[in-house]
């Protein structure tokens, strides 16, 4: 370790010290709170259940319920789905606020940018309560449409349906996708464009052969901000959602509150972790053949 | 060229009313809430029944809410601390420590953005049984460290990026030690993106569910208590009342960390410039 900074000049008086206190609180908590947490899970997952911390034995058998299990296969595909709607809802929606960011708002750029990303730091909780008061049967969605003459009876349609979990999910996550996807058109040359346009390019021409791909790695980035969260949401199907909208986040909390059996929701957080990596993966493989080749 | 111009004069006016739509579906749901608080029925509905200050006085004297609050407010500021502390020296490290492992530390404190809340939860619910903890105070504070580490790590980050790296050349050729330029030099200059990162992290904790759901025993925090409360009907606008207060200080603190971080991203490209 000291031969290896001693040939590097200007941290050659490094102390090690100095070193060892400056890694020491990150150290713990990356290694124990995130490393070890998950390695635990991921333990737990072949453990099979006997009301112990930890579980018994070294079983196959969670995953193979899960597997086999078509409950878990329908929550699951409802849980993507429902996450790759909000995805591709907030991701659509906030480009265009992006872009406006990124090229037309000129002084007015740093206030908008400040109202966009102020949501993002209020209460989620407090978000998905908003839409319960909308969208209740008594609430104010129904009563301005019958104070306004447009219905005359109030509807249970709106809450309690997996579209209200998509749009109560849509808003709450929606200042998650501008910022990543302003970034990255705000990273664009404007020679870039000027050169595209010069060259004869007509506008539509040139946001679809260059500030598109150029702006893909932000897209992406801000669809796995979105997807992730959403897709492991338990608290939204809980209060918008009704029955219909049981997510793979509900099962999970309720294998580790009322169903007890901590080693198979160990298992579902794993199998939902192997799904977040496949997505992972085809996003930079997505990456990698559509983005920016500047 | 000139046609050119104004039509994306024209795409620019147009998007301006996109983002002004937009900005209302922002936050047009949120601000309900104040608006029904104010409002003299049971009911989250149209019409409006009068101007009233009756919920808000429901606050008051509610030791419930005052035990949540301050169990909110302890490890809010407690989480925050450890949290700031480890954006700093991880950041630091990071950009200047040129250490593998320094580089692998920053790069796992931002995995948390890749994992689903409920499994951070869980993997703490387990870890602190493990150790014989349990759900305590302590446990959520573990969690809402790890839960605001990515933010401050980002914002650290940037900031010392920001700073030119000859000042701290200067510095340690000047003779200071290590020690001593990172705490009369490079955290004198990023004062401003500390307090800005506190604050988000701290806002992070306050306003945390998904996690301390798992992680909370038998005292509760304000966003607990939210959630039960929710399952009373007559206590609706109570909760309202409570959630207004809480926007109302979630704006004014991220407000405030937002100007205090750009204004020493300013002062940072005046000094190189």
């Amino acid at each position: 370790m000291s031969t290896l900074i001693a040939t590097q000049a200007p941290e050659a008086r490094s102390s090690s010290g100095f070193r060892f206190a400056m890694l020491l609180p990150g150290a713990l908590v990356t290694f124990l709170l995130i490393l070890f947490a998950l390695g635990l899970v991921l333990f737990l997952a072949f453990r099979g259940n006997d009301g112990s911390l930890l579980g018994v034995g070294l079983t196959v058998e969670n995953f193979v319920t899960v597997a086999t299990d078509p409950l878990y296969w329908t929550v699951t595909l409802r849980s993507l789905v429902i996450a790759g709607l909000v995805t591709l809802a907030t991701v659509v929606t906030a480009y265009p606020v992006a872009y406006y960011l990124a090229f037309h708002a000129g002084s007015r750029r740093g206030l908008l940018l400040f109202l966009v990303t102020l949501p993002f730091w209020t209460s989620y909780l407090l978000r998905v309560f908003a839409w319960k008061i909308v969208l209740a049967y008594n609430g104010v969605l129904n009563s301005a449409l019958i104070e306004s003459g447009i219905w005359s009876e109030p509807t249970l349609a709106f809450l309690n349906t997996p579209a209200a979990v998509v749009v109560t999910l849509a808003h709450a996550y929606a200042p998650f996708a501008i910022l990543p996807i302003y970034v990255a058109l705000d990273m664009i040359p404007k020679s870039l464009l000027e050169a595209a346009s010069d060259l004869g390019a007509r506008p539509f021409t040139v946001f679809r052969r260059v500030v598109l791909p150029n702006s893909m790695p932000g897209v992406l980035a801000a669809a796995l901000v979105v997807f992730v969260p959403t897709v492991g949401d338990y608290v939204t199907p809980a209060m918008v959602g009704g029955p219909a909208s049981t997510m793979i986040g509900t099962l999970i909390q309720s294998q580790f509150g009322k169903a007890n059996d901590w080693p198979f929701g160990a298992a579902l957080s794993v199998c939902v972790m192997l799904v977040i990596l496949v997505v992972v993966l085809v996003a930079r493989g997505a990456d990698r053949r559509f983005g920016s080749r500047t | 060229m000139n046609a050119q111009r104004a039509g994306n004069k024209r795409d620019g006016r147009w998007l301006g009313l996109y983002v002004l739509a937009y900005l209302v579906f922002l936050y047009l749901p949120v601000l309900l809430i104040p608006l029904f608080s104010f409002n003299d029925s049971i009911q989250a509905a149209f019409p409006l029944q009068g101007f009233t200050l009756q919920w808000y006085e429901t606050l008051y004297g509610n030791p419930a809410l005052s035990g949540a609050l301050l169990n909110s407010l302890v490890i809010g500021a407690i989480a925050a601390s450890g949290a700031t502390l480890c954006g700093i020296t991880v950041s630091y490290m990071d950009l200047y420590g040129r250490s593998p492992l320094a580089t692998t530390i920053s790069a796992i404190a931002r995995l948390p953005i890749l994992i689903p809340g409920v499994i951070v939860g869980i993997s703490l619910l387990i870890l602190v049984n493990l150790i014989a903890l349990g759900p305590s105070r302590v446990a959520i504070v573990l969690g809402h460290i790890l839960l605001a580490l990515p933010t401050t790590v980002v914002i650290m980050r940037s900031r010392f990026a920001a700073i030119p790296r000859t000042v701290r050349e200067a510095a340690l050729d000047l003779g200071a030690s290590d020690w001593t330029t990172f705490r009369r030099v490079m955290l004198p200059l990023s004062l401003p993106a500390v307090l800005s990162a506190f604050m988000l992290a701290f806002l992070i904790s306050f306003d945390e569910f998904i996690v301390v759901f798992f992680l909370a025993g038998t005292e509760p925090t304000l966003p607990l208590y939210i959630w039960s409360q929710l399952r009373f009907p007559r206590s609706l606008p109570t909760v309202m009342a409570l959630g207004t207060v809480i926007l109302a200080v979630s704006f004014i603190i991220a407000g405030t960390a937002e100007l205090l971080r750009h204004r020493g991203l300013g002062a940072a490209r005046r000094n190189t410039a």
